[in-house]
């Protein structure tokens, strides 16, 4: 297990400008550092978003939230990971159980269908195809009126 | 040596320039075992709908994947076979994208670092459609990648509704991705059937396209020598050997065509409809896909080993040693092909249609055991007589009705020159029957047994000399070829019982008294 020591790389942070005045925030364990400045998410952003993660942004606190979420982890980008490995997990560095090819598990149908809000002869029913979220010009939703 | 096939560029003609067409191909093989990628749930063709699904498979909350050690055994024979490197270490990921067959929201597949990387596949074409002559090319593999299949799903237009059986998700594919190397579909064919037997003599999968097991997308793009690269479209839906090439074919030259009339090749995702013979327009994939690839949390890098780096104290179940498989791969379609030349004096052509048909092989070399006649002419009866009595009863050598024993017999007869080889063909369609008789029976009850008397057959000639004065003045006034009209006749006397090659040498000799 990697022991990471924040504290003489982030001494040695790339330029990130800190905004004059934005101060110190405490979040809970997380909030000693400068924020940076709140960045702007343009529509087309936004809609693409929507269409990957079918998330609604709703109105303008949502939208707000999500920018002050971009603008926390951007912290990260003050690490100096010059020369690092990324690491996926904390459980990178341990090891893949391969499982004997044996059937174990299946057969419960019953329990399965049970979660199902419709249902036809043991089949999931679910909608046609990817039904396609409507282009952004034809959605009454905030993002509409939004800059 | 390998040389990697240039594309053959399409010819050109006044209206056209050349094009350089390059085709690549994704291949994924369903995984031969008897439990899923990722979950203990059983791995069956046609099953009641939602009968093989574990709670991972369905994706319920709280369910982790546990990958299967066959799989992994699977994809590095299927590596090695490949002539590709084998990563030591390789990641999973996730392939985020929303469908109703793929409960979880994305698939794991391997799409950093995946389990084998830059192998090559060499196959053989037959040129302008003759047996004759056969040329070796090679296709170079990028990668081989484990990944989980998805669920299916049933379209129902009626009532507006897809119906979902999850049996097939989380069973274990290999993906393999073929360079553009090839350049039309009839290589692209031959190397998928190259393929095809490699994964069934390996067992990694058994490869039945018929039954999904083997799923072939391809990737087709045209351009002009000199100018960049052309727009690639991906052609998909491709279910069958035969289809595979029709499809690739129509796509080659819809985009040659689209180009010459001034229009663009949109990267789009095209199917290939079977009843039309035409790739359209898939709907649900416009645009750019954006699949938001992440590592897969759950599992850890999966560490192979070789030989040298085997650890000393783990337990022997969670080791993969590269170097165990490797020593006991099975012998591969070329190496089988180039045996069978080898050691029974038949030509490559004839070696590429044994391994064609599931158990021919087989039964040629167990014919050549029980029989004198030599393999060179064994083969001929194996390719054409045999052959296509099965192809023209859609049965496989399994169920050929004549076995290798009563084959041999037959030939047995034909060599001690019992027979005729006419009278043997007989025999052969009688035998087709299946009615339990033996070679010899047929023979005797049909009267085929070549005249043995030599005295008698030599009166028959004479009386057909005798009684032909015009042919035999124009044999001998220089034409040769009307001696077989004279071994015609001499035949149709004895009802087939003579040898013709005995009869020409006694009409020769008479006729040249």
């Amino acid at each position: 297990m990697r022991a990471l020591l924040l504290g003489p790389w982030l001494r040695a942070a790339r330029g990130l400008p800190r905004a004059p005045g934005s101060g110190h925030r405490h979040r809970g364990h997380g909030g000693h550092r400068p924020q940076g400045p709140l960045r702007k998410v343009s529509v087309e952003v936004l809609d693409h978003l929507e269409h990957l993660a079918l998330v609604d942004f709703r109105d303008a606190e949502g939208v707000e939230r999500l920018q002050k979420a971009i603008q926390f982890a951007d912290q990260l980008h003050e690490v100096n990971t010059n020369g690092v490995e990324p690491m996926d997990s904390v459980l990178e560095d341990r090891c893949l159980y391969l499982r004997e090819d044996d059937v174990t598990e299946g057969n419960c149908t019953k329990e399965l269908l049970e979660n199902a809000r419709e249902k036809v002869e043991e089949y999931f029913v679910a909608p046609p195809g990817n039904i396609p979220l409507p282009k952004l010009e034809e959605r009454e939703t905030f993002l509409q009126g939004s800059q | 040596s390998q040389s990697s096939s240039l594309c053959k560029t399409t010819p050109s003609t006044a209206k056209s320039p050349r094009k350089i067409v390059f085709v690549g191909l994704e291949i994924h093989a369903q995984i031969s075992s008897n439990s899923k990628l990722f979950s203990g749930s059983q791995v069956q063709f046609a099953a009641p709908p939602n009968s093989l699904v574990s709670f991972f498979d369905a994706s319920l909350p709280g369910t982790l994947p546990v990958l299967n050690r066959r799989c992994v055994e699977a994809a590095v024979m299927t590596g090695l076979a490949l002539n590709c490197s084998i990563n030591k270490k390789s990641l999973f990921d996730r392939k985020h994208y929303f469908y109703a067959d793929l409960p979880a929201g994305y698939q794991i597949t391997q799409q950093r670092v995946p389990i084998a990387v830059n192998g090559s596949l060499s196959y053989s074409l037959c040129i302008d459609n003759k047996m004759s002559q056969m040329v070796t090319k090679t296709v170079r593999i990028k990668q081989i990648q484990l990944e989980q299949d998805s669920g299916k799903s049933l379209h129902d237009d009626t009532r507006s509704q897809t119906l979902v059986d999850l049996n097939r998700a989380g069973v274990g594919l290999m993906e393999v991705v073929m360079e553009p190397d090839m350049c039309c579909g009839e290589e692209a064919a031959a190397a998928v059937r190259e393929l095809q037997l490699i994964l069934q003599t390996l067992g990694s999968s058994q490869a039945v396209m018929a039954e999904g097991q083997l799923r072939v997308d391809a990737n087709v793009s045209v351009h002009h020598p000199g100018e960049p690269y052309g727009v690639r479209t991906e052609v998909k839906n491709i279910n069958s050997m035969r289809f595979l090439a029709k499809a690739i074919d129509y796509e080659i030259q819809r985009q040659i065509e689209e180009l010459e009339n001034g229009g663009t090749i949109l990267n789009e995702t095209r199917a290939f409809d079977s009843k039309l013979g035409c790739t359209v327009p898939m709907r649900d994939k416009e645009g750019q896909q954006d699949y938001r690839f992440m590592p897969e949390p759950n599992l850890p890098p999966l560490i192979l080993y070789d030989a040298k780096s085997l650890p000393a104290n783990m337990n022997h179940q969670q080791v993969i040693n590269i170097d165990w498989i490797h020593e006991r791969l099975p012998d591969l379609p070329s190496v089988k092909r180039k045996k069978l030349v080898e050691q029974y004096g038949i030509l490559p052509e004839h070696s590429f249609t044994l391994l064609n048909e599931d158990g021919l092989a087989e039964f040629f070399e167990s014919v050549v055991k029980q029989t004198q006649m030599k393999p060179k002419k064994v083969i001929g009866w194996i390719l054409k007589d045999l052959l296509s009595y099965l192809k023209q009863h859609s049965l496989t050598v399994k169920e050929s009705p004549v076995s290798s024993f009563l084959l041999a017999d037959l030939l047995n007869l034909l060599e001690k020159k019992e027979i005729s080889s006419t009278a043997a063909k007989q025999v052969l369609a009688e035998l087709w029957k299946g009615e339990g008789k033996t070679p010899l029976e047929i023979v005797k009850e049909q009267k085929l047994e070549l005249l043995q008397d030599q005295k008698e057959l030599e009166q028959i000639c004479q009386a057909v000399i005798d009684g032909h004065e015009n042919e035999v003045m124009a044999i001998k006034a220089g034409n040769p070829k009307v001696l077989n009209k004279l071994i015609g006749l001499v035949q149709k006397k004895t009802q087939g019982r003579s040898n013709p090659v005995l009869v020409k040498q006694l009409l020769e000799k008479k006729l040249s008294g």
